[in-house]
């Protein structure tokens, strides 16, 4: 146990030190103090103002940002060391392999989740200071779902890493997965079917699957489930599942999907040539 | 303690070790030689457990070095030919081989001393940032503080000058005793008064193993 921890140590400590986190944190934090500056929780649209409103904007943006800057960061953990040999020197040490993958994915989802999650605690904390009410409620939900979503997308990172050779062509796989899973959120996706005719269970079937487009409808649905923001896709959804239990499939079939990823990310890399 | 038998590695459709059978006993100090793609670091990597053979099989004292790498990897220090771009500190790498490998930091240290490689000013500054001598200096030092029964070295004095040279071969000497010592290099002159055995490899297969 004591090398898993260690690894996840190693590899936080490096991720902090590297530029891209920098830009990763300037960005969410950023986005916060934006937020701010421009008057989001002093404004009101369709119903919604103060913090609420705030949570509300940041978590659309997230949901776009959120997975490629998990995705391109993560994707290149294993396959990048592999391709400059500092795999080959790490693994000279009498390191297990379940060790060294899980330690890694431990730090690298503690690097990913801890930026967005800091974001949102400051603009709780500097709303309360400013004497705004605080939502609870959304607050906790969007925890949980950034939580999810993270575990998603740094589970399909880490699988591609595992059995992608180079580096480049990692982050090319990544980019393909982001574009594709972001097509396949309600409007294009409902644009698409219509066009094909495709029936709706189908098409509710592959929003389902989608942990992106699961993310989008449980992230609103708390403001309003009727909301015309929404898309007609996920109307249906929540019009055929009660909220309750749409919410608590949106926080566990993310995590799930991420492990399962993991997973089969942990086997090849066991299964493969190391380096 | 190393042993391979019929050892056949592919990629694709490149045969990288054509049904090697060689083995590496106690006090064998052997330079590893053969032109580029002669399948030295194949071998090596093979021994390390990094690839899984398509046929034969490599024992390390007696073990396979995939399906139970960590036992045959505590008998093992490996010095590789280009020092990896770690970005670890210098204080973080040296804690992750105490962990990982059990091997005190005061060991690794007094090698490193022994290398005339100052390392106690530089412990927070990253290990990419060393210059290439310095990197292969550590890293030799690592290396001789784990004090394996096997010990690998990729074209060890790639990076170092002369008197750095002379450092490792001092260090070196009387190491060699119920100890495997693998030397992977293009220049016999180099490790001649370190080796008792010389072995040439051509396009994946060992063409010549003599004793000195």
């Amino acid at each position: 146990m004591k090398n898993l921890w260690l690894i996840a140590y190693l590899d936080l400590r490096e991720s902090i030190r590297a530029k891209w986190f920098l830009v990763y944190s300037l960005v969410f934090g950023g986005l916060i103090a934006l937020f701010f500056i421009a008057g989001v929780t002093e404004s009101q649209v369709m119903g919604f103002s103060g913090l609420s409103r705030l949570l509300l904007m940041y978590i659309q943006i997230t949901i776009i940002i959120l997975p490629i800057f998990i995705l391109i960061t993560t994707v290149r953990s294993i396959s990048g060391d592999r391709d400059n040999h500092i795999l080959e020197y790490m693994l000279s040490f009498p390191i297990s392999l379940k060790q060294y993958y899980w330690g890694k994915v431990i730090g690298r989802f503690i690097t990913v989740y801890l930026p967005v999650l800091f974001a949102m605690v400051i603009a709780i904390i500097y709303g309360a200071i400013k004497g705004a009410e605080i939502p609870w409620a959304i607050f906790f939900l969007y925890t949980g779902l950034l939580f999810a979503l993270s575990s998603a997308f740094l589970g399909i990172a880490f699988f591609i890493s595992s059995f992608v050779k180079s580096s480049e062509v990692a982050l090319g796989i990544a980019f393909f997965v982001w574009i594709f899973l972001l097509a396949f959120i309600d409007i294009a996706l409902i644009a698409l079917m219509m066009q094909q005719r495709f029936n709706e269970e189908l098409i509710i079937g592959i929003a389902l699957m989608n942990p992106m487009e699961i993310f989008r409808v449980a992230a609103i649905s708390l403001f309003d489930p009727e909301l015309t923001v929404m898309g007609p896709v996920a109307f249906y959804i929540l019009d055929t599942i009660s909220q309750i239990l749409f919410v608590l499939l949106s926080i566990v079939y993310p995590i799930l999907v991420g492990l399962l990823f993991a997973f089969l990310g942990f086997r090849i890399f066991t299964k493969k040539d190391l380096v | 303690m190393i042993e391979i038998k019929n050892l056949t590695k592919k990629f694709g459709s490149t045969l990288s070790l054509d049904d090697v059978s060689i083995a590496f006993n106690q006090n064998d100090s052997v330079a590893l030689m053969g032109a580029n793609g002669a399948g030295k670091t194949t071998l090596i990597r093979s021994i390390l457990g990094y690839y899984h053979p398509n046929s034969g099989s490599v024992l390390v004292n007696g073990l396979d070095p995939v399906k139970e790498r960590q036992e045959v990897l505590k008998n093992i220090s490996f010095v590789p030919q280009l020092p990896p771009p770690i970005k670890l500190s210098i204080d973080e790498l040296i804690g992750y081989i105490e962990v990982s490998a059990n091997v005190k930091r005061e060991q690794i240290l007094h090698h490193a001393n022994e290398m005339k490689l100052d390392i106690q000013f530089n412990m927070h500054k990253s290990f990419f940032k060393l210059s290439g001598g310095m990197k292969q200096k550590l890293l030799i030092a690592i290396a001789l503080a784990q004090e394996s029964n096997i010990i690998i070295f990729d074209e060890p004095t790639a990076n170092l000058d002369p008197k750095a040279r002379d450092d490792f071969y001092r260090l070196l000497e009387g190491k060699q005793k119920d100890k495997v010592l693998l030397f992977v290099t293009h220049r016999l002159e180099e490790v001649e008064a370190l080796v008792n055995r010389e072995v040439y490899m051509d396009l994946g297969k060992v063409v010549s193993d003599e004793k000195i």
